[in-house]
């Protein structure tokens, strides 16, 4: 439907929608988080909860401590690599469809502690994430600002065709191999399907650690 | 059939099947044609906040808390019943009275029964 005549139509009171731009209104407007946080940044994500930043306003109030009635997984905080397999099981124990916001340095390349021997290189090594939210930690005002871009990217999900999200298309995944700890790292150390090693720059190698594992 | 009494009623009987039956029609011809299931061995998995569930859901608990049960019972029906007992009191017959004393008596005698199991101390 031609978006002029849409809003034509709206302001002689008749309100013309697609089942596409009612599926996605319903499920932007009543993401569910899973409750649980990881580190330093979950007290930022309980702040944004409450009276004073209220993310009650964009329909996500309602944490749940269970995978299995939560579609929205805010992995707020450092994931040691003792947690790492727990985070990538309850993912994989939520039910479809499900999204990920990796909130905070180290949720998305390990931070401060990047270096460190415990701790996981961000969690997009194992499960595909939607939305990264940089900062150490990021305030309150951030994570609503990448909630609202995840229901801005839900918004724009098509219902068919083949850019269709993971959810509607029945060959993708919805899980993903949960990694084993192991003696000396994770085992597999990440899932080459979701993400790959970036190519580094040997030149620059001295001063620049992006690509170290 | 016009003036049938009970036409109003199966008329809202039938609303109300359709307002608990659509919701999960709809859903269920929804995902015929969208959205595909997944089911998968985590998804499907016992729930243990994350870890690997060990052992099976069915264990055996230890049942030493029905003491509690039955001395909270005591005072809880007690407080209860006691409570319209005195307001009602002045108005009671023998009968009543008789009634009365004789739920006293078998609630009592959970009590005394918790007092000869020694469970009342503080330990």
């Amino acid at each position: 439907m031609d978006e002029a005549l849409k809003i034509e139509l709206s302001k002689q009171g008749i309100f013309a929608t697609t089942l596409q731009e009612l599926y996605n209104w319903g499920r932007k407007s009543s993401l569910w988080p899973l409750n649980f946080g990881l580190a330093c940044c979950a007290i930022e994500m309980i702040a944004t909860t409450m009276a004073r930043y209220d993310l009650a306003r964009f329909g996500a109030e309602v944490f749940r401590p269970s995978p299995r009635q939560a579609d929205l997984m805010i992995v707020a905080g450092t994931i040691t690599k003792k947690m790492a397999p727990q985070v990538v099981r309850l993912y994989n124990q939520m039910p479809e469809p499900k999204y990920v916001i990796s909130m905070g340095a180290c949720a998305i390349s390990g931070g401060p502690f990047k270096q460190g021997y415990n701790v996981l290189k961000g969690i997009d090594r194992y499960i595909p994430v939607d939305i990264y939210i940089p900062g150490c930690p990021p305030r309150p005002e951030a994570l609503i600002d990448g909630f609202m871009a995840l229901q801005k990217k839900i918004d724009a999900q098509q219902l068919t065709g083949s850019s269709r999200p993971r959810h509607l298309n029945a060959d993708e995944p919805s899980e993903f191999p949960v990694p084993q700890f192991g003696a000396h790292d994770l085992e597999p150390s990440l899932n080459p399907e979701v993400w790959q090693a970036p190519l580094v720059n040997i030149s620059l190698a001295d001063n620049d650690d992006s690509g170290t594992a | 059939m016009g003036n049938d009494p009970y036409l109003p009623i199966l008329v809202l009987l039938l609303g109300a099947i359709g307002f608990a039956v659509a919701p999960l029609a709809l859903a269920w011809i929804w995902a015929k044609k969208f959205s595909p299931a997944k089911p998968g061995q985590d998804k499907n998995a016992i729930y243990e906040c994350g870890l690997e569930a060990s052992g099976d859901a069915w264990v055996q608990f230890k049942p030493g808390y029905y003491l509690y049960a039955i001395i909270f019972l005591v005072f809880d029906v007690e407080v209860v019943f006691l409570l319209p007992f005195a307001t009602a009191f002045t108005g009671f017959g023998a009968g009543e009275c008789l009634a009365m004393l004789a739920f006293l008596l078998l609630l009592i005698e959970g009590l005394a029964w918790a007092y000869q199991k020694n469970v009342l101390t503080w330990t």
